[in-house]
């Protein structure tokens, strides 16, 4: 590891381009998994997970496998799933609700704060000697608006620093549910490429790649019958209209914003507004829906909600999300060249029931692990990473917009134009930052 | 020798093997669905995802990607062998028949061969000496795993 000092690093990230070893060498991969997701907040899921003292869900941040727990104090809590005796991890994968974790290996169990409460053949130890042994807690989580998050490392900015200006798009997506009261619901896709981690994170801002990585799709959906007039929508409309989207003209996608902040989170915005989706088109379920919106918070309150245009958001190293269909991924690098990512919908509780059907539909159209837009995305992931393998070109480059970037308020940055890269670059400058910092 | 059930699944699961897609596609009715749930058990295909929840629409929008040029996970097309086996009527009634049936699949495409299994449910309409399929349901018994992309049709 001594070899990747300070200088070394700096040279494989440049403004405009980056060494493929970033993406390519196992024992960057290594120093990334102590160094960024060791380090940076990682975002875990959501409160409504984990509503109930006792109940759980397993995880993992980097490679770590985690349980996160409600604990009786209220508080959530999260341990490192792993036996303090042999290694094994207590909990199986998955969720549910539980009292004790009890490995199955010799019967250690611990309880919801990870500490050890009891274990056969405790006379084998000199008395009181084993007790001071439990899961290890991850040392800092946090939840912001119901979003919990966690960090491995013991100090670091606080979880409000590290979101800055990004936490307006958590904003966007918890204000727009009646009572801010939002679930994980409608089943969870994880869909696995052979390809780094970082590629996904690049793709979901891009506004580039649309019309020709998803060229197939955008073909068959336009030769496809045209939704149907308010009222009678039929069920195809949701992904026949996502897919035609992904061929705006190119006009479209210049005129889009794209944002960084520090960090290395970064949205888009200015384009996906309702008009553009549902409601502009007298969508009468959208209509009562911002009926309910209205009744609770006022009519202007409702318009300013509904008037917020953020879209895709990165919050940088490990999720996505969007606030119009409530869709979040979580990205676990799995290899250097192999990651999964969990995508999650949410529902409105106190929204028309079609909205969430809505959710449903377009989760499947995009996040679906046999998505006609997904498959196509995961492909070229993989040609990508292929392309890596070449010791003949050293270099990739992320130069589009560079020298156009414009500073903003708060330490944002917004790309000259739509398709600019400068998302990448502020991902690049994150990266060098974690994996410098004490270097 | 196999029924006229057997001899028709037999024919649907050729189809695919030699990637007569469009003929495939000609087996379902115009209200047809084709549903490979996300979850086990799961019962409701609009309040939770599926890997595939398609109308005849969506479904036919999946045959014509399969032949765009550009259709990166697509092209070439993924060789299949789907072996169809312990077919079980179900149910008669109404002018349809609900079939059980199991679904051994190997895929090869770039380098990697997978395998998947499914347990399969055709609704069948009878159209003259043959039958049309109303809705077909799949579910993979690795449907809640961590799943590369799925460019097949199963």
């Amino acid at each position: 590891m001594g070899a990747f000092d300070r200088e070394r690093l700096a040279m494989l990230v440049q403004p405009d381009r980056v060494h493929r070893s970033v993406y390519a060498d196992p024992a960057i991969f290594e120093l990334e998994m102590a160094r960024i997701f060791g380090r940076a907040w990682l975002v875990l899921g959501h409160a409504s997970q984990v509503r109930e003292a006792g109940d759980y869900f397993t995880t993992r941040m980097g490679r770590e496998p985690v349980i996160v727990v409600r604990h009786e104090d209220g508080s959530v809590r999260v341990l490192v799933n792993r036996c303090a005796h042999r290694g094994s991890t207590v909990c199986a994968e998955g969720r549910g609700n539980i009292e004790r974790f009890v490995c199955p290996y010799h019967g250690w169990s611990y309880d919801r704060g990870g500490q050890l409460r009891a274990m056969p053949f405790e006379s084998g130890y000199d008395a009181g000697k084993p007790r001071d042994l439990g899961l290890r807690p991850v040392p800092r989580v946090a939840v912001y608006r119901g979003f919990i998050f966690a960090s491995l490392a013991g100090s670091g900015p606080s979880l409000e620093d590290f979101l800055g200006p990004a936490r307006a798009s958590f904003d966007d997506l918890v204000d727009r549910a009646p009572e801010g009261e939002l679930e994980v619901a409608g089943g969870v896709f994880k869909h696995v490429y052979n390809g780094n981690w970082k590629l996904t994170l690049e793709n979901h801002l891009d506004g580039a790649h649309p019309a020709w990585v998803h060229a197939s799709s955008v073909a068959v959906a336009r030769g496809a019958p045209d939704p149907g007039p308010p009222g009678a929508e039929h069920y195809f409309d949701i992904a026949v209209r996502q897919m035609r989207q992904n061929g705006a003209p190119d006009a479209v996608w210049e005129a889009i914003g794209v944002w960084t902040t520090p960090f290395g989170h970064g949205y888009l915005g200015d384009y996906h507004n309702d008009d553009r989706l549902v409601a502009g088109l007298g969508n009468p379920v959208f209509a009562e829906y911002h009926r309910a919106l209205a009744a609770k918070l006022g009519e202007a309150e409702a318009k300013r909600i509904l008037g917020v245009t953020l879209w895709n958001t990165i919050i940088y190293p490990n999720c996505s999300f969007m606030s119009q269909f409530r869709q979040l991924r979580i990205v676990h690098p799995l290899a250097v060249d192999r990651s999964v990512v969990y995508t999650y919908s949410f529902r409105m509780k106190q929204a028309p029931p079609q909205m969430f059907r809505d959710t449903v539909a377009f989760a499947n159209v995009v996040n679906g692990t046999a998505s006609w837009v997904l498959t196509d995305d995961l492909e070229v992931y993989e040609r990508v990473q292929r392309g890596f393998s070449s010791g003949a070109v050293e270099w990739l480059n992320i130069g589009r917009g560079h020298g156009r970037d414009v500073d903003e308020a708060n330490g944002t940055r917004r790309g000259g134009s739509g398709t600019s890269e400068v998302y990448i670059r502020a991902q690049m400058r994150a990266w060098l930052d974690y994996m410098t910092a004490g270097a | 020798m196999p029924g006229e059930i057997e001899k028709f699944l037999y024919h649907e699961a050729h189809l695919l093997d030699a990637q007569r897609l469009e003929e495939w596609l000609e087996l379902f009715t115009e209200d047809a669905t084709y549903w490979v749930p996300l979850e086990q058990g799961q019962s409701d295909p609009l309040e939770t995802s599926s890997i595939i929840h398609d109308d005849r629409t969506l479904l036919e929008l999946r045959v014509k990607q399969a032949r765009h040029p550009r259709a990166h996970a697509r092209r070439p097309m993924a060789r299949t062998v789907h072996q169809v086996g312990n077919v079980r009527l179900l149910e008669e009634s109404e002018g349809e028949l609900r079939v059980a049936s199991t679904l051994v699949l190997v895929e090869f495409r770039a380098e990697r061969q997978r395998v998947w299994g499914g347990l399969v449910e055709h609704r069948l309409r009878s159209a003259g000496a043959t039958y049309r399929i109303a809705h077909k349901r799949i579910d993979l018994v690795s449907s809640e795993g961590e799943l590369d992309g799925i460019a097949i049709l199963f």
